[in-house]
């Protein structure tokens, strides 16, 4: 891979770093009046997810990192691993770990696409799509009458997660929820 | 925003042009006479932490080198050596590799010289400028006061130690403190591991500090000026002892919300010191690895014929811009900035 100095460094790129593949997330030159320049660097780390702050001296730099991020649909899971498949027409199969997986182990639904991010051919992290439809498998009844007060109530969804829905919405029902915070949106 | 577009709205360009046309009232009142030097030069800062652009140029001497400037510096003291007396300018001025919000590779520099005047004196000038520019709405709440005798007296403009900021916020005395100990506190404070800083010089460490731990909070609420800084970071200032008997370089840094505005020096007007300290430069920057630069050895002869004694100050023009007008990024004040001139 190419290396990448100081100067370079810009949001998104990626990088390694103590032998992790990491993402910039912010570059700031700091310079004294006169003398040494450096840049301070926040960092997401890919394998961990955590955001680290480095300082550089201006000029250092590091090996790029050979991360891709592809689209894949979800297949399936034998329970140790999880299988997903390229969208592009090649229909390309990879095996990911559950701690690649992480969080979005509870979003995983079949055909739906995924973005998984390779680093040196290796799955390293799967990011649902912002807003998923889910069936409701188990939730209790709505009570009637209670709807304009806009209560809720946990409904289990097909995918394992647990959200909070409105009183109104029953089992079976599909709904529309936001990855991200794991909020109900709407009736699909 | 499209690229072709300016990087600062056409709103902001008029108050910048008003703020520069204050800039020039002040110096006029003042008898401080405007100068224009060239951007290209045949020599060029040999100042290790300094990157110079440079040109290829068909010259009548035939095809020549010419350096970008990082700052008027030289050929204004050239102007001060054949006697022009005060001087001011507003020069573009040119620092490879520094972009970012505080920084842009082409720059505009705010420079002059004053001859006879006492760093104290400029530094006293500088405030006043500061407050001539800046609106009352970002200046510290502090009371100006002008004292009738000349100079005038600024006396809001706070003074700190180099010595006494290490020591109020870093609990070290940077001039006494062991290299390994300096080392580790720069990697503890400045977030880097103990192994990138294995082999940095004592300057490395203190700028690390300086920069991280110490520049953030100078100037908050006031402003004020770092004086007193180690010899060995002088650049092109005179040298003195300080009251606990160390060489200190005859120089300060002036701050505002965090950010540093403006580097006055008591002028080296020694030629063979000047000689030695570019010679120091190049020397450095061969070991390190980087480009020599040519040394302008006609500011060393300027200096052989006669500098007069006095001080000089270079301010960043758009940082004050951007105080001014309260813009986060300098490419807010500035019509095209690097990444789309």
């Amino acid at each position: 891979m190419a290396n990448y100095s100081t100067n370079e460094f810009k949001g998104g790129l990626k990088v390694m770093l103590d032998g992790d593949p990491c993402s910039i997330v912010e570059n700031e030159l700091v310079k004294p009046g006169k003398g040494q320049a450096f840049n301070r660097v926040k960092l997401r780390n890919l394998m961990t997810g955590r955001v680290d702050e480095r300082t550089f001296k201006s000029g250092e730099s590091l090996e790029g990192a050979d991360v891709m991020e592809l689209a894949m649909e979800y297949l399936y899971t034998d329970g140790d691993m999880w299988y997903f498949m390229q969208t592009d027409g090649s229909f390309e199969q990879y095996a990911v770990e559950k701690k690649a997986l992480g969080d979005t182990a509870k979003w995983l639904k079949e055909q739906v696409s995924y973005t998984v991010t390779l680093w040196n051919d290796n799955a390293i992290q799967i990011t649902p799509p912002n807003f998923i439809e889910l069936e409701v498998t188990e939730t209790d009844p709505g009570l009637k009458g209670d709807t304009a007060q806009g209560g809720s109530k946990p409904a289990s969804l097909s995918s394992g997660a647990v959200v909070r829905v409105p009183l109104f919405i029953n089992e079976g029902e599909v709904l529309k929820v936001d990855t991200r915070t794991g909020g109900y949106v709407s009736r699909a | 925003m499209s690229d072709w577009e300016p990087s600062a709205s056409i709103e902001t360009l008029r108050a910048r042009a008003k703020l520069l046309a204050r800039v020039r009232r002040f110096f006029a009142e003042r008898d401080v006479l405007e100068v224009e030097t060239p951007m290209l030069g045949q020599g060029g800062s040999t100042d290790v932490h300094l990157a110079s652009l440079s040109a290829e140029a068909r010259t009548p001497a035939g095809r020549q080198r010419l350096w970008l400037q990082t700052s008027p510096e030289f050929h204004m003291k050239r102007l001060l050596a054949a006697g022009s007396g005060a001087i001011f300018q507003l020069a573009k001025s040119f620092r490879d590799g520094e972009v970012g919000g505080r920084h842009n590779i082409e720059f505009t520099m705010l420079e002059w010289y004053r001859p006879g005047f006492s760093l104290t004196a400029l530094m006293d000038e500088t405030a006043a400028l500061i407050y001539a520019i800046l609106p009352s709405s970002v200046l510290p709440p502090s009371v100006l006061v002008e004292a009738p005798s000349a100079p005038k007296r600024y006396v809001d403009l706070k003074r700190y130690a180099y010595r006494e900021l290490f020591h109020t916020h870093l609990d070290v005395d940077p001039f006494i403190a062991s290299l390994p100990c300096l080392r580790r506190l720069a990697a503890e404070r400045g977030f880097m591991p103990a192994h990138a800083l294995a082999d940095e010089p004592r300057d490395t460490c203190l700028d690390l500090l300086m920069s991280m731990v110490i520049e953030p909070t100078l100037g908050q609420g006031e402003l004020c000026a770092v004086v007193d800084y180690p010899a060995s970071q002088a650049a092109l200032a005179r040298r003195h002892r300080d009251g606990h008997g160390d060489w200190v370089a005859s120089r300060f840094e002036l701050y505002l919300n965090g950010i540093e505005l403006a580097n006055g020096y008591d002028e080296l007007i020694d030629p063979a010191e000047q000689r030695a300290r570019f010679e120091a430069d190049n020397a450095e920057r061969r070991e390190l690895g980087f480009n020599e630069v040519d040394v302008d050895t006609r500011l060393v002869a300027a200096l052989e014929h006669g500098l007069p004694e006095g001080s000089g100050v270079a301010l960043g023009m758009d940082r004050l811009i951007q105080l001014a007008l309260g813009k986060p990024r300098l490419s807010d004040v500035i019509s095209f900035d690097t990444p789309r001139c």
